[in-house]
């Protein structure tokens, strides 16, 4: 497999600059689940690096294996037999050891969760737990990493709260869940999340449940976060707007594949990928420009079925460039200039009708 | 947990409220806790309080019937105070079934949570456990235990939490289960919580409602398998009183002196249908807290 996929560049540019410290370093990542129907590769040899300080788009519709890539870095995938991880994720902590996480025991996994590296999901209603009390929830995240007091650890609590712009934040401690909004809870989940200071933050699609207004607040706040600690994020996502506003570089997933990366510029400005270009035509326009147009572009046909991937391209079923080659054999990643590369044989055909 | 210290906001203690509220408003479930609050005040106090031993025999006043002779309830056939037998029964039979349900439901929990939160075999093996159990007919099971182990009040209580723990194992298990695929406990695993921690402070007081009526109605339970395994000889041995072995002694002078055995009987009854309506009351006041998260 790995010689269908080609020799994967492992430096790649990124915003933040070299000289920023590489935090993360995924290697030929691939997560299978072992189902009644055989096994279903989610994640196949998915490779990237993220610096300190850098925003990390991922990027893909529901089912191309965003999110199982996240929640595979934390371990956190239902243990296994049901599912097997493969390749690498070389983490340096912040004692500047270099750890692979998918080779650390639970224990020594358990106390990179949360502390080193963190996660904030989809569903803040349902991410807090509804019989505790949010300080003591929030104290709890710190505690399991520090020894600290409680009376310590709820202090501490306050201070993170009022980090993330709840006002009020003493009082706000003895709150359950229920009595907060959907934004705020968020809120909660970040500071939770941002307790022991971890140097990367996942967060798997944060602002999906939100409206939109208090979606633009929680960017706002996780980019003033950001400066503030230098950490870096990785934002699962399939809402291309959001990636514009907070990415350094973006990371198209299909079908458990990267299928096209690079800075968020050149990626969302000039996409090589037919799957890419789909996505960015698929996103509803306001401007005058768009209006009175034609209707909004979608994407034919549906994912393929992950039990019996075509032997080519995935995306090909789909691709109106498809030619037949595209569907014999799995499309290397190339290098198309400027840190920017994609998975499609075809790309600079494509590029030269844009031009 | 110092979240004592801080001021507790009126807001939070609305959910609590609206739970007691509708505890408040099912009349059964008042009735057995005042029954229930009457008979452990009774047996605990009450003993003390009449002029006569429950173990005094007064071969004068033999079948008195009540109210005779400051006899209220009359006497058994040894010329006993039935009243003071049927009190220091009370404490017995009451502190019975408190204790298996104190145990059984402790055991159950612990095996439901491990079930729930470990799933696959440890899952399998404690649930195929819990079915196993609860195929044996329960009033069997708990005569061939009590067969092999000498009767008294602290065996009689581990043989019954040995035969009632299998329902608390399954409703938590149930709970456990479902919780466990919740967005939280992943959260919490995400910041790096241990799984003892994920079972016992994130899941488990999530399923405290239903371990609470499972724990009231395995308190009714407990009682009435008391009585059962007494009234067949095999509990609390005589002279020491309890429900099961009066009604035991009652059988052979059902015609000529029944009260021997209405008494035992109404206290049983009493006892395990208040427990049934305390549990049935907090199963409608707690159940309803779910539908509204």
């Amino acid at each position: 497999m790995q010689g269908a996929l080609g020799p994967v560049p492992l430096a790649v540019p990124s915003a933040a600059g070299d000289a920023a410290e590489m935090v993360l370093a995924v290697r030929d990542l691939s997560v299978t689940f072992a189902t009644e129907g055989g096994p279903l590769v989610a994640v196949r040899e998915v490779s990237f690096d993220l610096r300190a300080g850098e925003t990390l788009a991922l990027v893909g519709e529901s089912g191309s294996g965003k999110s199982v890539t996240s929640l595979a870095i934390m371990r956190l995938t239902p243990s296994a037999p049901r599912v097997k991880l493969g390749g690498s994720v070389q983490f340096a902590d912040s004692s500047g050891r270099t750890r692979d996480l998918l080779a650390l025991d639970a224990d020594a996994m358990r106390a990179v969760r949360g502390n080193e590296i963190s996660m904030i999901f989809q569903e803040p209603m349902t991410s807090l737990n509804p019989v505790h009390r949010i300080g003591n929830q929030i104290a709890e995240a710190i505690t399991y990493h520090q020894r600290i007091g409680a009376r310590a650890a709820l202090a501490r609590a306050a201070e993170l709260l009022d980090q993330v712009g709840i006002p009020d934040a003493r009082r706000r401690l003895s709150a359950y869940p229920h009595q907060l909004s959907g934004g705020m809870r968020q809120r909660v989940m970040i500071a939770m999340a941002l307790a022991c200071n971890p140097r990367v933050l996942i967060a798997d699609e944060p602002t999906t449940a939100l409206d939109v207004t208090v979606q633009a607040q929680i960017l706002e706040l996780l980019k003033e976060l950001q400066q503030a600690t230098g950490m870096a994020v990785i934002f699962v996502t399939h809402n291309l707007g959001v990636v514009a506003e907070i990415a350094d570089r973006v990371m198209v997933m299909y079908a458990g594949a990267i299928v096209e990366r690079g800075g968020v510029v050149p990626v969302m400005t000039r996409p090589l990928m037919p799957y890419t270009q789909g996505l960015l035509h698929s996103v509803p326009r306001l401007d005058p420009d768009a209006l009175g147009h034609e209707p909004l572009e979608a994407i034919p046909g549906t994912v393929p079925n992950a039990l019996l991937p075509p032997p080519g391209c995935a995306f090909a079923p789909r691709c109106r460039h498809v030619e037949p080659a595209c569907e014999a054999a799995l499309p290397i990643l190339e290098d198309a200039g400027d840190g920017h590369q994609v998975r499609c044989r075809r790309w600079r055909a494509i590029d030269a009708v844009r031009r | 947990m110092s979240a004592a210290a801080l001021a507790q906001p009126a807001v939070a203690a609305k959910t609590g409220n609206r739970a007691w509220r509708r505890f408040c408003r099912h009349r059964l479930a008042l009735f057995g806790v005042a029954a229930i609050a009457l008979l452990v005040l009774a047996s605990i106090v009450g003993p003390s309080l009449i002029p006569f031993d429950s173990l005094k025999i007064d071969i004068r006043h033999r079948f008195a019937p009540p109210p005779s002779n400051g006899h209220l309830f009359g006497t058994d056939p040894l010329g006993r105070d039935l009243l003071v037998r049927l009190l220091t029964a009370g404490r017995i039979s009451l502190s019975i079934g408190f204790a298996a349900m104190i145990v059984s439901t402790a055991f159950g929990t612990l095996i439901g949570v491990a079930a729930g939160y470990y799933g696959g075999a440890i899952r399998v093996t404690l649930m195929r456990f819990v079915d196993a159990m609860l195929c044996f007919p329960q009033i069997f099971l708990l005569l061939v235990l009590a067969a092999f182990i000498q009767p008294n009040a602290v065996t009689l209580t581990l043989i019954i939490a040995a035969s009632s723990w299998m329902e608390v194992a399954r409703v938590v298990e149930g709970q456990v289960r479902s919780l466990r695929e919740r967005d939280f406990i992943l959260a919490a695993e995400m910041l790096g919580a241990s799984g003892r921690y994920v079972m016992f402070r994130e899941l488990l007081p999530n399923a405290i409602g239903p371990i609470i009526v499972a724990a009231t109605l395995t308190v009714a339970r407990a009682i009435l398998l008391e009585a059962y395994v007494s009234f067949l000889g095999y509990g609390i041995q005589p002279p020491m009183a309890s429900w099961g072995n009066m009604l035991n002694n009652a059988q052979q002078y059902l015609g000529s002196a029944p009260w021997l055995a209405i008494f035992p009987g109404l206290m049983i009854t009493l006892a395990v249908s208040s427990f049934n309506f305390v549990g049935d009351g907090l199963r409608d006041a707690l159940d309803a807290r779910f539908d509204l998260q």
